[in-house]
Order: structure tokens, then sequence, then C-alpha cells
């Protein structure tokens, strides 16, 4: 197990590595010259030569890529063209409200969209499946930008219930956790439910309910345990792409956290801070989607034995 | 006899259709498309692009829906008429998805057919290069490739394209697999067809279903993401109407005129709706074990 975790850990380097030139790349075809930027128009010409000179923007490409690697593996990443503070301070500062919001909408989809999931699959075709079925596909065809505007309109505008923007207070949190949870919500109730109906037709469950166990214990112990694995990864990737994707959400309710935060960072050309967020949220997912691989080999037994070497489990068959 | 020649002669294709045509509900997604389609097509014939969806009439401003019997939807905050906007911005959205999503399937028949097909080194390079791309988490790499190359139409196809294109490869890659060492592909190879042969004509062919289903169901995703782009400045540029620029416009405006948020952004939902429709239709079709 441990090796199988080393190995992975080891395969993310590459792709941290090229995912990093990708972007260094692109960030270098940006309009806009950074020494100019930090100095400000009226800075004299011969001022922005030397701050160059001196971040060493004159050096060829490939030597500024890999003297800013160099930096980033002994923890420097550098400091903002913006606001002169190190990076890793600015990308710590906003972080607590991008993954408040994640871990808040993630908490808030589990537990409504299994439940539902569940009962959907409990109650095929019934009234309450077909209507929720019909709203899960509803939410997932809403922008979650359009429903968080919506939102606002109503909570924030109309019956001045919940604040409008700013990160004041948990109740600041409410409005964007339930914009960002509808598509996922959506993706989930339809997983669990799908999984249920398929493992509920099992030999297993039949064999339950014939030994006397009661309909709860079938389906809770007995069924949904077993339809647990696709609901897992459906969580975790939820997660990893929920830390880079509350961009959008973040600018409805003008949250300062990552996403807003590498917006600007992007727009004023703030190379430093890019790429320091770029590869922060790229180390993130590939933690978390580790931990679900992980994961799964401790709810599913038969996937640990693929964990294991093959030379042992070879010895074992013997 | 007769009954299992007969059946035998019913095409694969004509049994899909037949299929799709009993869900009612993938029909009802089919009926929308084609009326979003129509309605993109024909727009000229209502609407006039330069009067009534880029010229600004102050003196219309804000009339709300019903207000006022030639603005059916009402006027925005500049005057044009937003049954038009909506319409245009159909065509917008429709073409640029529907480009992102042509030229990525290409690419991701390209890319995971090759590496499933040869398999090893190959194999291995195609995907592990693919996991880089997939890793950047989408608007972030957006809003790098829009601010860095400009906004725009190209730019913004370009970073749908690149955006989707790692998740084909891997879904066609898999869909693939399975297929090349089946016996027909033996067959194939056996009397002597080329390699580029066996993969156009006997590869590719049957792992369409899955590519078609993947295809139609991004499409609704990249509708979304188009308009979520746009919504924040990156994708789309006034007074081109595209639906989540129209929504990010008017976001100053709706404490007083709601109805210029919801207006575009039902008109989202529909097309949305109507392509996960038709995705989800397509998908029970061609496999109806997945169908509970």
């Amino acid at each position: 197990m441990s090796k199988y975790i080393l190995k992975r850990l080891l395969m993310m380097i590459p792709v941290i590595l090229g995912m990093s030139f990708f972007i260094f790349v692109i960030l270098e075809k940006a309009p806009g010259d950074p020494a100019r930027i930090i100095l400000g128009d009226k800075a004299p010409a011969e001022a922005v030569e030397e701050l160059r000179e001196e971040m060493g923007l004159n050096d060829p490409f490939l030597v500024r890529y890999i003297n800013y690697i160099g930096d980033a593996l002994r923890g420097d990443f550098g400091t903002s063209y913006r606001t002169h503070l190190p990076v890793f301070e600015e990308i710590m500062a906003r972080f607590p409200t991008t993954l408040t919001l994640a871990l808040g909408s993630i908490v808030l989809t589990v537990i409504i969209g299994v439940p539902i999931g569940v009962l959907s699959a409990v109650k095929q075709y019934s009234i309450l499946d077909n209507a929720t079925m019909a709203g899960a596909l509803i939410l997932a065809s809403m922008p979650g930008f359009w429903l968080g505007t919506m939102l606002l309109l109503l909570f924030a505008s109309k019956l001045h219930w919940l604040p409008a923007t700013g990160a004041e207070s948990w109740k600041s949190f409410i409005l964007p956790c339930v914009a960002l949870m509808a598509s996922n919500m959506a993706m989930l109730v339809r997983m669990t439910r799908s999984n249920m109906l398929e493992v509920i037709r099992a030999e297993y469950i039949t064999m339950a309910r014939a030994k006397g166990a009661s309909e709860k214990v079938v389906i809770f112990r007995h069924a949904l345990r077993n339809a647990l694995m696709p609901i897992i990864t459906i969580i975790g990737m939820n997660l990893s792409s929920l830390l880079g994707g509350t961009m959008i959400i973040e600018s409805v309710f003008a949250l300062p956290g990552l996403g807003t935060l590498a917006i600007t960072a992007v727009r004023s050309k703030d190379i430093p801070l890019v790429m320091a967020e770029v590869i922060f949220i790229a180390l993130l997912a590939g933690f978390i989607n580790l931990f679900v691989d992980v994961l799964y080999a401790y709810i599913d037994p038969r996937l640990k034995s693929q964990y294991v070497s093959r030379k042992r489990a070879r010895r074992a068959a013997r | 006899m007769k009954q299992e020649t007969e059946y035998r002669k019913r095409s694969r294709i004509a049994f899909i259709c037949k299929r799709f045509s009993r869900n009612r509900l993938a029909m009802l997604g089919l009926a929308m498309v084609l009326v979003l389609v129509l309605l993109s097509a024909t727009a000229d014939v209502f609407f006039d692009y330069h009067d009534d969806v880029v010229v600004q009439n102050v003196r219309n401003r804000l009339q709300a829906p019903g207000e006022s019997p030639g603005h059916i939807l009402g006027t925005d905050q500049y005057g044009r008429d937003i049954l038009a906007r909506v319409i245009y911005g159909a065509r917008v959205s429709l073409s640029i998805s529907v480009l992102v999503i042509s030229v990525s399937t290409i690419l991701g028949i390209l890319l995971g057919g090759v590496a499933a097909y040869c398999g090893g080194v190959v194999d291995n390079l195609i995907m592990r290069i693919n996991d880089i791309f997939y890793s950047i988490p989408f608007t972030l790499m957006s809003v790098c490739i829009v601010a860095s190359l400009g906004g725009g139409i190209p730019n913004l196809v370009l970073a749908c394209t690149i955006g989707v294109v790692p998740g084909f490869a891997r879904i066609f890659r898999s869909a693939i697999m399975p297929i090349k060492s089946r016996e027909f592909i033996e067959a194939a190879r056996a009397s002597g067809s080329t390699e580029i042969r066996i993969f156009m004509k006997h590869i590719i062919p049957n792992a369409l279903g899955p590519i078609i289903v993947q295809a139609t169901l991004n499409l609704a995703s990249t509708i979304l993401a188009i308009s979520g782009l746009s919504y924040i400045g990156l994708g789309i540029e006034s007074p081109t109407p595209e639906w989540g620029a129209m929504l990010s416009e008017a976001k100053n405006f709706m404490r007083d005129d709601p109805y210029l948020v919801i207006i575009p952004g039902i008109a989202i939902m529909i097309a949305t709706i109507a392509f996960n429709l038709v995705g989800d239709g397509l998908r029970d079709a061609l496999d109806p074990k997945l169908k509970n």
C-alpha cells in the first residue's frame, strides 16, 4: 500500500512540472511588461530596464522557467508583482474562504443528495422518483452563476434575509454554497439512484430479505454500502474541481477567495501569483484524488488486492 | 426461420432510432434542439442584427416584458430588444459549442484511438501528457488563455477545446480498447487490410456510440462553460449578444428590473436541458443495459 502511495506521489511530479510549464508558456504570451506594471506608467524607461534586469526578465525563456522551478522547490514562490507580498501568504490568506465554500457545498451535497438518491431508487417510478429526476435534470442544466444571481435577488435584495456580498459571517456562505452545490447534487442524486437500482437487484439483497432483515437494514447496510464506491468517486472529483472552479461563483458573491484572486492576478499579469496558484490547486487536486483512491481500498476489499504487488500476490496464491 | 432473417435485415441504426423515438423525453429534447437551431438560423427574417441587437436606443430603455407591444420580452438597459438578443445569442452559443465539440471529438478520437490502438509506449506517452492537461482546473486555464491571448471567439474556442479534449481522449480510449482485440479485427488483419483502414473502417464505427453520447452531453456543458466565461468578462465581448455576457451586463440593474437577468438565464437553461435530454436519450437507446 505504501509503495502504491509513493508511486502515485512520484507520478504527480511530471504532471505538476508539465502543467506549470504550459501555464508559464501561456503567460509569456500575455501582453504587458511586468516591470512596467510594477513601476507604473510614469516611470522612466531606464528604471524599467534596470528592474527587468534585476528580476531576470531579460534572461532566455527556459532559463527563467528553470530558475522559477528551482526557487519554488526551495519553497520560494516569489512575491506578487502587485502587492509585493510573498505569494504564499497571499494564497494562504485567501485559501480558507475557498476551502469553506468547497467543503460546505460538498457536505450539503452529500447530506441532501445521497438520501434523495436512495429514496428515489427504492420508490422507482413513483411520483417522488419522477419529480426527483426532473429536478435533477433542471439543476444540472442550470448555470451556477445564474442560480447564484437568482438567490441573491430573492434572499438578499427582496427578503433581506442574507447578506449579498463579502465573507464576514457564516451567513454569507449559505447562498454561494447552495449555488455551487446545484449541479453536483444533480449528478450525485442520479449516480446514487442508478447505483442503488443496480445493487437492489443483486442476489445478496434477495438473500438479506429472505433471512428476515428489516427493510432499513437491507437498504442501508447491504445495498447502500455496495453502491457507495462511485459515490465516493463523484465526491472526490467534485472536491478537486470545486477548488479550482469556485471562480465564477466567488465573483458573483464578491467573495475574497482563490478564484477572485486568480482573476485579478491573471488580469494584472502577476505571473508569480498565477503560477503559485495553479501549482497549489493542482497539488491539492492530486492529493484529493490519491486520498479517494486509497479510501476505495478500505471500502472495497476486492480492490485492495490490486495494490498488493504482483510478486506477493503470486506468493500468496501458492 | 423467416422471422429471423427479417430481424437480421434491420440495421442497428434503425433499431437505435426506433428506441430513441419511443423515449418521450428524448423526443422532447430533440424538438427543443430543432426549434433552437431553426430560430437561430432564421433570426435574420424576424430581426435586423444591426438595428435590433447592436444599436443602442436609450429612449426605449428598460421596458418590462409586455410593456410595449414591439418588444415581447422588453428592452435592456440600452433599449435593445431582449427577444432579438436572446435569439441571436442562441446562434452565438450554439455555433461556438458545436465548433468546440466537433474539433474536440476529432482530436479526442485521434488521441484516444492512437493511444488505445498502438498501446505500450505510445499509449503511456499520450495518456501522461493528457493527464497534465486533465489536471489543470478548467476555469483557471481558460482564464489564463483568454487573458494572455485576448478575448474574442477564436481564443474562447481554443480555451474550451483544451478543456474538453483530455476528458474525451480518456473516454474514447476506453471505448476503443475492448474493440481492438475482437475477432473481426483479427479477421480484417488476416484478410490483408492496412492498419489505417482497420482503424477507420472497423474500429471507429464500432466505438461511435459512446463517442456520440459524450459529444451531445458535452455540448450542454460547453454551453454552460461559454456563458460562465462570458459572465466573468473573459468570453464574448459586447455588443455581440451572448447569454452569459447579457446576464453580467444587467447585474447592476437587477434589483429594479429582475427580468434582465432572469430571461438570459432561462435561455441558457432551455438550451442545456435540450442537449442533456437528447444525450440521455441517445445513451439509453444505444445501450439499453444502462437504463434501469
